[in-house]
C-alpha cells in the first residue's frame, strides 16, 4: 500500500506562499525555522541511522593492523583494502575460518521453515478470524495478546525442559517449531487485516457459483490476498532471521548448529577473533535482511500498519 | 473442492433460503474452528501450556539438574517468592527495570514524533529517506548492539576517537562498563549513570522507526483543510502542529506508549548483548536470565518473571484507567 498515492494533491502543491506574507514577522520567522529546522532533523535522523551501518561496512574490509593504527579514519584507502575478513569468516573452522557459512545454511534453514509454517497454520486462521462465526471468536486476538505480557524467558524454561526430554534441544527442529509459535500471532493479525478488506460480495458470488468456503479460500481470497501474504512471509522470516534468545538457550553448546545471530554474539564475545573478521561476519548476517527489506519496503510497511490509518 | 452443484436449478421460495443460510452459517462455524485448530494447537502447546507450567515451577523448589526428571506435582511453597521479594538485587533491578522503559519509551516516542513530522511534506528521495529511517529496527540485534560496542569501544571506537580528537575529551568515557560517571558544569559534579543512558539511547535509536512508522500511516491518513485554514487565519507553524496535528495523533500515541511499554519491560536481547546486565543496567529480564544459568535455579527464575509480568499487569491497568478517565477510546 502506498501512502504516496493516497496523498492528496493538495499536499503536494506549494503551500499558499502569499496569503503567508500577510502575516506578522513572527510567523515569517517561524516559518523559516520550521523549514530549515526540517532539513537538519531529515540529515540528523540520516547520519544517525546510515553512519553505523557504514561504519560496519568500513570496518568489514580493513585489516585489523590499519584500524588499530588510525581508528580515527572513516575511509579506506585502495592499498589497505581486502576481503580476506569475508574468507575468514566465511571458511570452516577445519580450514581456519569461522564457519560462517555453515551458519547461514543453518539459518536460512529456520527462517524459510518458518515461514512456510507461519503462512501454513497462519492463513487459515486469519481467514476464520475475518469471515467464519465460529465460538470464541472475539476472544482469540484477546488470549494470543495476553501472551505477550509474559517476558519471552518465562516461556522459555518449560519449553527448555520439555524440549530437552522431546530430544528436540539443540535441533533446528525445536528451534522452528518455536519461531512458528511465536509468528502466528503476528501473521494472523497482519493476515487478518487483509481478508477484511476483501469485500464479501466477491466471496459471496463464488459460494453461490457453488465453490464450497474452501473453494472460496484458495481461488478468490488467497488470489486477492497474495501481496499481503508475500508482506507476511517477509516479516517472518525478518524475525526468525534475527531472533536470538531462543537460539542461544537451544543450540548455544551445538557449534555446528548455530544459527549467525548466535555465531556472532558468541564469536564477539572472545578476544582471538578481530574485529573486522566479526564485522564481515556482520554484514554476512545484515545483508539479506537489508536487500529484502529495501526491495519490499512498500508491501512490508504496508501490511504492517493496515489498521493503524483508522487512527 | 467439492463440484457437486448439479442440483436441480430452481428459483429457491423464501423459506428455503432461510433454512439454507442457517446451515450455511452453521457449517461456517464448524469450519471456522477447523481453519483456527492448528493455531490454537501450535499457540496451546508452545505459549500457553509453557506459561501456566512456568507459574507452577514459581510455586516450587527446582533446580535446573533436577528439572529432567521432574514431576509436575512438586510440593508447593513460596519460598521462591520470598527470597525473590527478600533480596536487594530484585529491587534495584526493578527501579533499574522501570528508569529503562520509561526513558526509553518517552524517547522513542518522541524520535518518532520529530522524525514523522520532519518527513510528512513530500521532497525528492522522500522513498530513500523513509527506508533509511528503518533501518535501525529490522536490522538484526546481534549485529546492531556488536556494531554499537565496537563504536563506542574506549581503545578504538569511532566514538571515542573523535571525542578525544575533535570536542577534547581528556579520556575516552567507557560508555558500556561505566556505572556512575560525573560531568562537571560550571564547577559541579553531577552524577551520571553512563551505561544505562547509553542503553536508553541505543533503544531510542533502535526502536524510534517503529513508532515513525505508525505515525507517518497515521499523518498520510490524516485530513490536511483543518490545517490549511488554521493558516489562512494566522496560525503558526508551531500552533498548527500543537493545537492540531498533535491532538489527532494522541490516540496512536497512547498505542505505542502501551506497545513499547511492554516489550521494553520484557526486553532482554539489546540489554545482554550490550553490557551483559554489568555497569548498573542489571534489568529484570537479564537478572532471571542469570537465576536460570548461572545459579540454575529454576523456580527463583520463575517466581521473579511472574512478578514482572503482574507488575506489567498493573502498570497496564492503572493507563487503561488514566485513559477512560480522560474519555479517551482505546
Amino acid at each position: 500500500m502506498s501512502t504516496e498515492i493516497i496523498t492528496p494533491p493538495s499536499q503536494v502543491a506549494a503551500p499558499p506562499e502569499p496569503r503567508r506574507m500577510a502575516h506578522g514577522t513572527r510567523h515569517r520567522a517561524q516559518s523559516r525555522v520550521f523549514r530549515i529546522g526540517r532539513w537538519v532533523v531529515i540529515i540528523g535522523f540520516l547520519i544517525a541511522t546510515l553512519v553505523p551501518f557504514y561504519y560496519m561496512l568500513l570496518l568489514s574490509v580493513k585489516p585489523i593492523g590499519s584500524l588499530l593504527q588510525d581508528p580515527a579514519s572513516l575511509w579506506v584507502s585502495p592499498s589497505e583494502f581486502t576481503l580476506q575478513t569475508y574468507v575468514d569468516v566465511l571458511s570452516s573452522p577445519a580450514s581456519g575460518g569461522q564457519g560462517f557459512s555453515r551458519f547461514l545454511v543453518n539459518s536460512a534453514v529456520v527462517a524459510l521453515a518458518s515461514v512456510a509454517l507461519a503462512l501454513l497454520i497462519g492463513i487459515p486462521g486469519a481467514y476464520a478470524i475475518a469471515r467464519l462465526p465460529f465460538i470464541g471468536r472475539r476472544y482469540v486476538s484477546g488470549v494470543f495478546l495476553a501472551a505477550y505480557l509474559f517476558p519471552a524467558i518465562l516461556m522459555a524454561i518449560p519449553l527448555f525442559v520439555g524440549f530437552t526430554r522431546l530430544g528436540l534441544r539443540g535441533n533446528l527442529v525445536g528451534l522452528i517449531i518455536v519461531y512458528t509459535a511465536q509468528t502466528v500471532p503476528v501473521a494472523i493479525y497482519m493476515l487478518r487485516n487483509y481478508f477484511e478488506t476483501v469485500p464479501e460480495s466477491i466471496e459471496e458470488a463464488g459460494l453461490v457459483d457453488g465453490l464450497s468456503r474452501i473453494g472460496v479460500l484458495r481461488q478468490i481470497s488467497l488470489k486477492l490476498a497474495l501481496p499481503s501474504i508475500m508482506s507476511t512471509g517477509l516479516f517472518v522470516f525478518m524475525i526468525a532471521w534475527n531472533e536470538f534468545l531462543f537460539a542461544l538457550l537451544f543450540l548455544v553448546d551445538r557449534r555446528e548448529r548455530w544459527t549467525v545471530s548466535l555465531g556472532l554474539s558468541q564469536l564477539s564475545g572472545s578476544v582471538e577473533v578481530p574485529t573486522t573478521v566479526l564485522m564481515a561476519g556482520s554484514v554476512v548476517l545484515t545483508l539479506p535482511i537489508i536487500i529484502i527489506f529495501f526491495a519490499t519496503e512498500r508491501l512490508l510497511t504496508g501490511g504492517l500498519t493496515a489498521g493503524a490509518e483508522k487512527g | 473442492m467439492s463440484t457437486t452443484v448439479t442440483q436441480t436449478k430452481q428459483p429457491p421460495t423464501k423459506t428455503d433460503t432461510i433454512k439454507k443460510r442457517v446451515t450455511l452459517t452453521q457449517r461456517d462455524a464448524r469450519l471456522g474452528l477447523w481453519l483456527m485448530s492448528p493455531t490454537l494447537l501450535v499457540v496451546l502447546a508452545i505459549v500457553i501450556f509453557p506459561l501456566l507450567w512456568s507459574i507452577l515451577l514459581s510455586f516450587q523448589r527446582m533446580r535446573l539438574i533436577q528439572i529432567g526428571r521432574a514431576e509436575f506435582f512438586e510440593p508447593l511453597t513460596v519460598a521462591n517468592y520470598e527470597r525473590v521479594l527478600g533480596s536487594s538485587t530484585f529491587w534495584s533491578s526493578m527501579l533499574i527495570t522501570f528508569i529503562y522503559t520509561f526513558g526509553s519509551v518517552v524517547l522513542v516516542i518522541f524520535l518518532g514524533v520529530l522524525a514523522a513530522m520532519a518527513v510528512r511534506q513530500p521532497f525528492r528521495g522522500r522513498t530513500f529517506v523513509r527506508a533509511a529511517f528503518l533501518l535501525p529496527y529490522v536490522a538484526p540485534v546481534v549485529a546492531v548492539t556488536f556494531i554499537w560496542r565496537t563504536m563506542l569501544n574506549p581503545q578504538f571506537g569511532i566514538v571515542n576517537v573523535i571525542g578525544q580528537n575533535v570536542f577534547g575529551w581528556d579520556e575516552p568515557i567507557p560508555f558500556l562498563s561505566q556505572a556512575r560517571g560525573t560531568w562537571d558544569v560550571l564547577g559541579l559534579e553531577i552524577p551520571i549513570p553512563t551505561a544505562l543512558l547509553t542503553v536508553i539511547v541505543f533503544e531510542g535509536w533502535r526502536y524510534f522507526p517503529f513508532a515513525f512508522l505508525f505515525l507517518m500511516a497515521r499523518l498520510a491518513a490524516m485530513s490536511e483543510e483543518p490545517e490549511e485554514a488554521a493558516l489562512v487565519d494566522g496560525a503558526t507553524p508551531w500552533q498548527s502542529f500543537r493545537f492540531i496535528v498533535l491532538p489527532q495523533l494522541v490516540p496512536i500515541i497512547s498505542l505505542l506508549a502501551v506497545l513499547r511499554t511492554i516489550w521494553t519491560f520484557n526486553e532482554f536481547d539489546d540489554i545482554f548483548l550490550l553490557t551483559g546486565g554489568a555497569a548498573g543496567t542489571n534489568v529484570a529480564s537479564v537478572q532471571i536470565y542469570n537465576y536460570l544459568t548461572v545459579q540454575r535455579n529454576v523456580g527463583q527464575a520463575a517466581a521473579q518473571s511472574v512478578i514482572m509480568a503482574l507488575v506489567l499487569i498493573a502498570m497496564l491497568a492503572v493507563y487503561l484507567l488514566i485513559l477512560r478517565r480522560r474519555g479517551e477510546r482505546v
